[in-house]
C-alpha cells in the first residue's frame, strides 16, 4: 500500500512533505521539552519568601562618627558608615578623572546626609567582604584579591571593576532609613 | 582490539542460558580477555586507580548522605555529630574528604601521561575528550561538596565561585541570582549544591563508560605510541586478564598505601583550619585559598587585573584541553621519541607546580626574600602576581604556541616499527623515557 502511494504523489513531492513533517514533528518535540523544563528551572529561581526579606529599616543614630556598622540585609552585609569631616573631604576632593568607574560622592549619598555613607559590602570583584583602614586610599581593601576603595567605596586600585554597590534607600526620618 | 573476538564459551545450562538472552558474562570476559599492549608501564595503572577512586566517593558519600543534612542552621552541627558521635563516622568523612584529594592526585597523573605519550591524537581524540569532560565534573563535584559542611570556607568559596558566573556580561547577574536561589548564598544554595553533588558522581560514572567505550573502539596506548600492526597482534599484546589486572592490582595497593597515611596519620593536612569555624556571612577570612588541587586554576584567575577576563583564562585554561589533539601538529605519538618537546614538557610539569604554589600565596607578598625591585605596571616585579603571570603564559603557551610549533619543525627519533623492537635492541633511547 505504503509503496504505491509514493509513486502517485511523485517521488520529489512526497520527499519534501516527509521532510515538512519531519521538522515540524520535531520542532514541537522540541518546543513540548523546553515547556516541560521552563517549570522545573524557574523553580531554582529565588522563592516567595526568601524575595520576601527584601527590605529592613536602620536607626542612624546607633552610628558614632568615625564608626562603622555592619547590618545583614538579603543575607547580605550592608556597611552604614559615618565619615570623619577628613574623610568626606577626601571622597569630595578626589577629581572623576582618578576614578577607574566614575562617579561623584554626591551620587552615592543622600542630600543632606552626605556624612552617611550606605553601601554593600560585598566586594565587587568575586564578593568577599573588604576591612576598612587597611587600603591604599583610606577606605576599604579587599583581603582575598587586593582591592583598594576609597573613603567613598569607590574602587581605586586592583582586580574589581566597579564601585562598592550603593543600595536603593531613602530616609524616612532625619535619623531612619528602610533599604531595599 | 577494536576487531577482538570473542573467545568466551559458556560451560553451564545457567550461562548457555543466559548467554542468549543478556550476554553480560561474555561482557565481563571478553573485557579480561583484551589484547593489551605488553610494554605498558606503570603510569597506566592510574586508570584502575581511578575507577576505585570514583567507587569509593560514591561508597562513603552515600553513607555520609544518611547522616548529613543540607540545612545552614544544622549542616555544620551534622558534619561535627558525624564526626563524634556517628559509628566509625570520623573515618567515612575522612576518607570521603582524602578521597577527594587523592582522585585528583590519580587524576593529573593520568592526564600528565597522556600528555607525555600522545594519549590524545588520533584516532583516541574521543577518548581524549570524554576523559576531559570528567575533569571537568569532577572539579565541579568536589567544588559543591566542599560547600556542604558550611564552614567558613565552604561559605566564602561558594560566595567567590559563584560570583565568577556574574562576571559574564549582561546575562551574569540574573543567572547568579537563579544558580543561587536568592539574592545571596543560602539555605537554597546549599540544598541545591548537595542534589547536585549527588548527582555528578553518577554522571562521571557514565562519561567513565563512555570513556571505556571509545578506548576499546580506537585501542589503547602504549609507551612506544605506535599502533600495534595487524600481523604483530600475537606478538606485542598479551590478555588483559591476569598481567594487568596483577599489575593494575599491585600499583592500587601502593595507592591505597598513601591514601591509608593521609587517612589515619594526617587526615586534616590538605584541609584549612578555617572550615571548623562555622560559615558566617558578615566575616571572611583573611585568606581564601580553594582546596589544593585548584590553586593553578585559581593563581590564573588572579593573574589578570580584568575581572571577566580572570574568569576567561580560568576555564580556557581547562578548556583549551579539549582541542589539545588539534593543536599537536606532530605526527609522533610519544615523547619518548621528541626530545625537543620533551623538554618543553618537564617545564610544563614544573610552571604546572609554580601555579599550584602561587594560588596559594598572597598576591602582593614578595617571592624572593622580602625586599622589593621596580614596579611593572602594576605590582612589583618581585611579587607572586608576577610569577603567576609568567607561569600562566606558559601555561597557554605550551598549548597555542609550542604544542604546534615544535611538532613541525622538531626532528623525532627514529620510532620502532614494534613495540618489543625497542627491548630487543637494547633500548638505550627508551629507558631513559
Amino acid at each position: 500500500m505504503a509503496e504505491s502511494v509514493v509513486t502517485e504523489n511523485g517521488e520529489g513531492g512526497d520527499a519534501t512533505r516527509r521532510d515538512f513533517i519531519h521538522i515540524a514533528a520535531g520542532a514541537a518535540a522540541v518546543g513540548a521539552g523546553a515547556m516541560l523544563a521552563w517549570p522545573l528551572i524557574n523553580s531554582m529561581n529565588p522563592a516567595a519568601d526568601t524575595l520576601a526579606l527584601a527590605s529592613i529599616e536602620f536607626d542612624m543614630t546607633k552610628v558614632q562618627e568615625g564608626q562603622q556598622i555592619v547590618i545583614k540585609w538579603q543575607g547580605k552585609p550592608v556597611f552604614v558608615r559615618y565619615r570623619t569631616a577628613r574623610e568626606l573631604q577626601e571622597a569630595v576632593s578626589t577629581p572623576l578623572s582618578a576614578l577607574k568607574d566614575p562617579e561623584a560622592d554626591a551620587d552615592r549619598v543622600k542630600e543632606g546626609h552626605s556624612q552617611y555613607l550606605v553601601v554593600l559590602g560585598n566586594c565587587t570583584h568575586l564578593g568577599c567582604i573588604p576591612t576598612f583602614g587597611t587600603g591604599d586610599f583610606g577606605g576599604w581593601f579587599c583581603p582575598c584579591h587586593g582591592s583598594h576603595y576609597d573613603t567613598s567605596g569607590r574602587i581605586r586600585k586592583g582586580p574589581a571593576p566597579a564601585n562598592l554597590v550603593v543600595p536603593e534607600y531613602a530616609y524616612l526620618s532625619d535619623t531612619r532609613i528602610k533599604i531595599g | 582490539m577494536s576487531d577482538h573476538e570473542s573467545t568466551y564459551v559458556p560451560k553451564t545450562g545457567i550461562e548457555k542460558w543466559l548467554d542468549t538472552r543478556l550476554p553480560i558474562i561474555r561482557f565481563g570476559a571478553d573485557y579480561m580477555s583484551l589484547p593489551t599492549p605488553r610494554n605498558l608501564n606503570y603510569w597506566w595503572t592510574f586508570g584502575g586507580i581511578l575507577a576505585l577512586c570514583l567507587v569509593i566517593q560514591i561508597a562513603t558519600g552515600v553513607i555520609l548522605a544518611m547522616h548529613y543534612v543540607p540545612n545552614t542552621e544544622m549542616a555544620f552541627a551534622s558534619v561535627e555529630r558525624i564526626m563524634r558521635d556517628v559509628n566509625g563516622g570520623d573515618l567515612i568523612r575522612y576518607t570521603h574528604a582524602n578521597g577527594a584529594s587523592m582522585f585528583f592526585i590519580a587524576v593529573y597523573l593520568h592526564m600528565l601521561r597522556g600528555l607525555y605519550y600522545g594519549s590524545y591524537k588520533a584516532p583516541r581524540e574521543m577518548i581524549w575528550i570524554v576523559g576531559c569532560l570528567i575533569f571537568f565534573l569532577m572539579i565541579a563535584t568536589a567544588f559543591l561538596g566542599y560547600v556542604l559542611p558550611w564552614g567558613q570556607m565552604s561559605y566564602w568559596g561558594a560566595e567567590v565561585i559563584t560570583n565568577l558566573i556574574g562576571a559574564i556580561p549582561v546575562v551574569g547577574e540574573p543567572v547568579l541570582i537563579w544558580l543561587r536561589g536568592g539574592p545571596a548564598i543560602d539555605n537554597a544554595t546549599l540544598n541545591r549544591f548537595f542534589s547536585l553533588h549527588y548527582l555528578l558522581p553518577f554522571v562521571i560514572a557514565g562519561c567513565v563508560v563512555l570513556h571505556l567505550w571509545a578506548l576499546h573502539a580506537a585501542g589503547q596506548n602504549n609507551p612506544v605510541g605506535i599502533l600495534i600492526p595487524k600481523d604483530r597482534q600475537a606478538k606485542d599484546t598479551v590478555p588483559f586478564h591476569p598481567y594487568f589486572t596483577v599489575k593494575d592490582g599491585f600499583a592500587i595497593i601502593l595507592f591505597l598505601m598513601l591514601f591509608a597515611l593521609f587517612v589515619f596519620f594526617m587526615p586534616n593536612a590538605l584541609g584549612h583550619a578555617d572550615n571548623y569555624i562555622p560559615a558566617n556571612p558578615l566575616v571572611t577570612p583573611a585568606h581564601i585559598v580553594p582546596e589544593w588541587y585548584m590553586l593553578p586554576f585559581y593563581a590564573i584567575l588572579r593573574a589578570i587585573p580584568d575581572k571577566f577576563g580572570g574568569v576567561m583564562a580560568m576555564f580556557g585554561a581547562i578548556g583549551v584541553l579539549f582541542v589539545l589533539p588539534w593543536l599537536d601538529t606532530s605526527k609522533v605519538r610519544s615523547m619518548r621519541y621528541r626530545p625537543t618537546m620533551r623538554t618543553f614538557f618537564i617545564l610544563f610539569v614544573i610552571v604546572g607546580l609554580i601555579l599550584g604554589w602561587c594560588g596559594a600565596q598572597l598576591p602582593d607578598a614578595p617571592v624572593i626574600g622580602t625586599f622589593k625591585t621596580f614596579t611593572l605596571i602594576d605590582g612589583d616585579l618581585n611579587s607572586y602576581l608576577w610569577l603567576t603571570r609568567f607561569a600562566t603564559a606558559y601555561y597557554f603557551a605550551f598549548f597555542l604556541i609550542i604544542m604546534p610549533l615544535v611538532g613541525l619543525r622538531e626532528t623525532p627519533r627514529t620510532i620502532p616499527a614494534t613495540i618489543s623492537e625497542p627491548v630487543l635492541s637494547g633500548g638505550d633511547a627508551e629507558m631513559k623515557g
